[in-house]
């Protein structure tokens, strides 16, 4: 077992792991913030996605003991039910879910392409989302609501 | 996954000591493909060493003539990287087509060119820019560092510390993905270097290659239509549930067309 120390969500955190646990199953099992979804455990689905030091990263490939130091964000880090994040009023008001499964992962991802891409437009939004799949195929909505958040035209 | 060992060494030499130590060690880097196989089972290190704690690892100097990046730098540091997209613009472009956005926020050169997957992207720009791969103990041409399918001319232990690459005259990607993985089915990276021309092959052959038929033809005249009637008899093309031998083949005729005709346009 080794010991594990980050920030998640502003807070530090401490916990023993094994070197086989995944970042995902810490989040989930250990600290239980179950709002990051395990999808297809493949890293193909992106429904696991978290900010590691603001940068969108699929936590079912990353070790636990690999981010000692870092800075974690999940989808409950973002924002509370009276004060969303506004990815997640434009996801809201753009009706961009359906069932919601992939939806952490989704505004994850979303708000690292607008934080760090210059000049994003939609072509941009639909590259950058490649790594996340909606299985209700609920694209268009979705690419709809980061572009409003984005400011980005056609 | 299974059990094993977790390391985390700050140095080179603390790196490679514990890998003498260890029964059956594997470096780890980003970990993009080294994590979902080890999940899979088809990896059962004792003993992992994670490299990113290496700090000498890290960094990009670019200079006119060679751009060095050290083996950490993740593809969207490539990608994004000012300097490096003004020296060397095509290496930029084709770290923006690795994967997807999570997987290039994490995913390594060293990383990826030690693994030499058949698909993979850096390794075509590794032959066709002349690059030099540095280790711990020596450096090596990146003429000869592919060998085979996953495997290099790395010795156990060995680790790459940075990749030096050439700045050519003008140079363009071209790339055929597989629409799921974002792979290269076939990858060409065409080179200028003051009229010699390279040719680097990806997601054709076992390993990356030179295709050095088609150098020599473009040699004589960059005309895409002197190609036509060369039938790559050297290359051992890979076929698989993605792509026949054959369709491979033509892959790299069409992409090869592609990337003459946009470096043509290049200036």
């Amino acid at each position: 077992m080794t010991t594990v120390t980050m920030t998640v969500n502003g807070k530090p955190v401490s916990e023993n792991v094994e070197g086989r646990t995944l970042l995902s199953t810490l989040l989930r099992d250990d600290l239980r913030l179950t709002g990051t979804h395990i999808g297809c455990d493949t890293s193909q689905c992106g429904a696991c996605t978290v900010l590691l030091n603001n940068r969108a990263v699929k936590s079912c490939s990353v070790l636990a003991a690999q981010i000692e130091d870092c800075k974690i964000t999940t989808i409950e880090g973002i924002g509370t039910a009276d004060d969303l994040h506004p990815m997640q009023v434009a996801f809201r008001e753009c009706h961009a879910l359906q069932c919601g499964f992939c939806t952490p992962g989704m505004i994850m991802q979303a708000i690292d392409l607008v934080e760090n891409t210059p000049n994003l437009d939609k072509r941009g939004i639909r590259e950058g989302l490649e790594g996340n799949i909606c299985r209700c195929t609920g694209y268009h909505n979705i690419v709809r609501a980061v572009a409003s958040v984005a400011g980005a035209v056609d | 996954m299974q059990l094993f060992n977790y390391h985390k060494p700050t140095s080179l030499d603390e790196a490679s000591s514990l890998y003498r130590m260890a029964e059956d060690p594997i470096y780890l880097g980003g970990g993009m493909t080294l994590i979902p196989t080890m999940k899979q089972r088809l990896a059962s290190p004792t003993d992992v060493i994670d490299l990113s704690g290496i700090d000498q690892m890290r960094g990009v100097v670019v200079s006119r003539k060679s751009v060095s990046i050290g083996a950490l730098t993740c593809h969207n540091e490539i990608a994004n990287n000012a300097e490096i997209q003004s020296t060397l613009p095509v290496l930029s472009s084709l770290a923006k087509l690795i994967g997807d956005n999570q997987v290039r926020n994490r995913g390594t050169l060293g990383g990826s060119i030690a693994n030499s997957d058949p698909a993979a992207d850096y390794p075509a720009s590794v032959v066709a820019l002349g690059a030099t791969i540095y280790t711990q103990d020596r450096t090596i041409s990146g003429d000869v560092f592919f060998q085979a399918l996953f495997e290099t001319a790395l010795e156990p232990g060995e680790i790459i510390t940075r990749v030096e690459f050439q700045v050519p005259t003008r140079a363009v990607y071209q790339k055929f993905p597989n629409p799921a993985s974002r792979y290269a089915v076939v990858g060409v990276l065409v080179a200028d270097f003051a009229g010699e021309i390279r040719v680097g092959v990806t997601g054709a052959g076992p390993c990356a290659f030179r295709a050095r038929d088609m150098e020599a033809v473009l040699n004589r005249a960059l005309d895409p239509d002197g190609l036509q009637e060369l039938g790559l008899s050297e290359v051992e093309f890979n076929s698989d549930l993605h792509a026949s031998a054959e369709y491979r083949a033509h892959l790299l005729h069409v992409l090869v067309r592609r990337a003459i005709v946009e470096l043509v346009a290049l200036d």
